[in-house]
């Protein structure tokens, strides 16, 4: 290694040792840039004057003081302010509450720390120097030692004659994870994934009920403009009612019959402008259900895709890929609202399995 | 623009004159820092306080539409509205037409100033109403005897009162896609938006409820309820008169205004605190 001169301690001054370069070099550089040190040091107004000294010096104890205040008051708040008062929780109480409680401690933390830096800063010795970097690899005998300790080690357990030991414990250790493996496995859903998300509540003959009442909707009810959330009937009362709310959501809306343009093979899914779509979104499954009844757009909220209810819920802007499948609707001799099948394809985002 | 990109500077070439005095003219005091600091926070916050209190103020009335004056309306109605709904409300290609919308949608319409139109926009916008309470009434009896729609509400579903718990419900299901679950209001396609919820009359929002006006679906009575569109009105009552528990709400306006605060207020403290540690003591 290049040898380094010593700087003294205090100073900036770094002794540059003149190296030769190696001897195979034709050209020695002699333009190296050369460190210029540190500039003289600054001297703090706490160095010059012993009143300005003190005057730091109460500073970093208002800080440490300040932070003692804050931890003795948030403790003092959480007494003086208990939530729970006369039994119930009043919600006025909790804001001032957690305010007091947060500034208190926040106090305390930043009292510690902002005393213990301008403690740090004004008062401890300011002057800048340089520290040399430590060799990190050990002396020869150091290593030489280390090498024999493995040696020794191998020869008294054997390690490297005993093939059986040795292939058995690796064995060992290969087999201890598996149980892990096997009970997380277990932890997935029974049914298979991709027929989980292919199939909704919705079957044919299921009426359209109102969220979250779980009443049927007749025809007659749902006026020009309006929307309707919709669950299908007996979502309230399945085991799991989340799961299957968040696939088989539907948005009711009525419009002008004129104003829809079905394509062929759905003339039949709406009922005099009455049309079902799902609600959840195709891109990552917000339930978009911002319906203008003026321009017949559903908006998401979460990515901003546009559905135009009068094309099918083709997506007229954003991130969305795919039109919201349609619910195919009809009308019961009673004037109830029916589905005719469950959505024709997977409702929601894409899934690996699905081939469009 | 151009001419700005065109015209050199005269201060740049004179600084690169002087660079022996630059190294220590150029260093700004550690204070200034902090002062940029604390003036972008507070015009930034001043700015933000201003939009919030812009809102204005506006209060359904209590005049009766049995005691109001159709003739009266109707002269209103001729008067102020006719040059686009038409002299008997039928329409014109500016405006839709008014037969069959109800007492209640003239009521919504007017009582809260949206119309008559100031200007035309993506939607009619809320502002101080240009009529008086008795007018708007003589107005909404004039439209409703053209032809029957939806009426004023009855007084005993604007009290305020009901099922809190219900109504907020019913909110998050049928209004918050749009109007914001603390009823804040939010953006929609081509400046259009749900207009706050903060401040409206019961009796308002019920007829928007009934009416749905412009762009707002409507939420007839089998669908929701007289009594559970009392209880979304004593739900946004509730709102109004109890403040958010959880500290400021920042308008309510969710990771927008929340993480502009963040990243204004956290991370400038902490890009304040740096500077303060890395800075020499003097």
């Amino acid at each position: 290694m290049a040898d380094h001169g010593s700087a003294d301690s205090g100073t900036a001054v770094e002794i540059i040792a003149t190296d030769p370069g190696p001897r195979s070099a034709a050209v020695v550089p002699t333009d190296r840039p050369q460190n210029p040190g540190f500039p003289p040091e600054r001297k703090r107004v706490a160095d010059l004057d012993p009143a300005k000294e003190k005057q730091q010096e109460r500073r970093v104890v208002a800080w440490f003081v300040l932070g003692i205040v804050g931890a003795v008051g948030a403790v003092a708040a959480y007494v003086a302010f208990p939530l729970d008062t006369h039994g119930a929780v009043d919600p006025s109480t909790t804001r001032i509450t957690t305010l007091l409680i947060g500034l208190g401690i926040a106090l305390g933390l930043f009292g510690i720390g902002f005393g213990a830096v301008h403690w740090a800063k004004s008062l401890m010795h300011g002057h800048d120097l340089v520290e040399m970097r430590h060799p990190t690899r050990g002396t020869p005998e150091t290593r030489e030692k280390a090498v024999a300790v493995f040696t020794a080690g191998n020869e008294e357990s054997g390690f490297s004659r005993r093939k059986a030991i040795v292939g058995t414990l690796i064995g060992a250790l290969a087999a201890f994870p598996l149980p892990g493996i096997v009970l997380f496995r277990g932890l997935a859903p029974k049914e298979d994934a991709n027929d989980v998300l292919r199939h909704t509540m919705w079957k044919k003959d299921t009426r359209l009920t109102r969220d979250p009442s779980g009443t049927p909707i007749k025809a007659s009810e749902v006026t020009l403009g309006s929307a309707f959330h919709v669950i299908p009937e007996g979502l309230n009362d399945s085991e799991h009612k989340l799961e299957e709310k968040a696939k088989a959501a539907v948005l009711l809306m009525r419009l002008k019959p004129e104003d829809l343009h079905p394509s062929k093979g759905r003339e039949n899914w709406a009922y005099d402008g009455i049309v079902a779509y799902s609600k959840i979104c195709t891109h990552v499954g917000c339930p978009v259900a911002l319906y203008e009844q003026q321009t017949h757009h559903l908006l998401c909220p979460c990515h901003q895709s546009q559905f135009d209810i009068t094309r099918e819920a083709e997506v007229i802007f954003g991130p969305a890929k795919r039109p919201l499948p349609q619910l195919p609707i009809y009308v019961d001799d009673e004037g109830y609202l029916r589905a005719r099948s469950d959505f024709h394809e997977p409702v929601g985002p894409s899934f690996w399995e699905r081939e469009h | 623009m151009a001419k700005s990109a065109s015209s050199p500077r005269p201060s740049r070439p004179a600084r690169t004159g002087r660079p022996a005095r630059s190294t220590r003219t150029g260093r700004r005091s550690p204070l200034a820092s902090v002062a940029l600091l604390v003036v972008g926070l507070l015009a930034t916050g001043g700015a933000y306080a201003m939009f919030t209190t812009a809102a204005s103020a506006e209060e359904g009335g209590n005049a009766s539409i049995a005691t109001a004056d159709k003739e009266n309306g109707e002269k209103l109605f001729q008067a102020n509205c006719a040059t686009c709904h038409g002299s008997n409300g039928e329409g014109t290609n500016q405006a839709p037409t008014l037969l069959g919308v109800g007492a209640a949608s003239v009521d919504f319409q007017v009582g809260t100033g949206r119309m008559p139109m100031a200007v035309q926009g993506p939607q009619a916008e809320r502002k101080p109403p240009q009529f008086t309470d008795e007018q708007t009434k003589d107005l909404a009896a004039y439209i409703a005897s053209l032809a029957p729609g939806p009426d004023i509400p009855a007084d005993e579903y604007l009290t305020g009162k009901g099922d809190v718990t219900e109504g907020a419900e019913l909110f998050r299901i049928n209004c918050a896609m749009c109007h914001n679950v603390a009823g804040a209001g939010g953006a929609l396609t081509e400046g259009k938006f749900a207009p706050s919820l903060k401040g409206v009359s019961a009796a308002h929002i019920y007829e928007a409820m009934i009416t749905g006006p412009q762009n707002m679906p409507v939420f007839n009575d089998q669908n929701i309820s007289p009594e559970d569109k009392a209880n979304i009105i004593a739900y946004l009552t509730y709102l109004d008169e109890h403040a958010s528990p959880g500290g400021l709400d920042l308008g309510d306006l969710g990771p927008v205004s929340e993480g502009l605060f963040v990243w204004i207020f956290a991370l400038g403290s902490i890009v304040a605190i740096t500077v303060w540690l890395t800075a020499k003591s003097n």
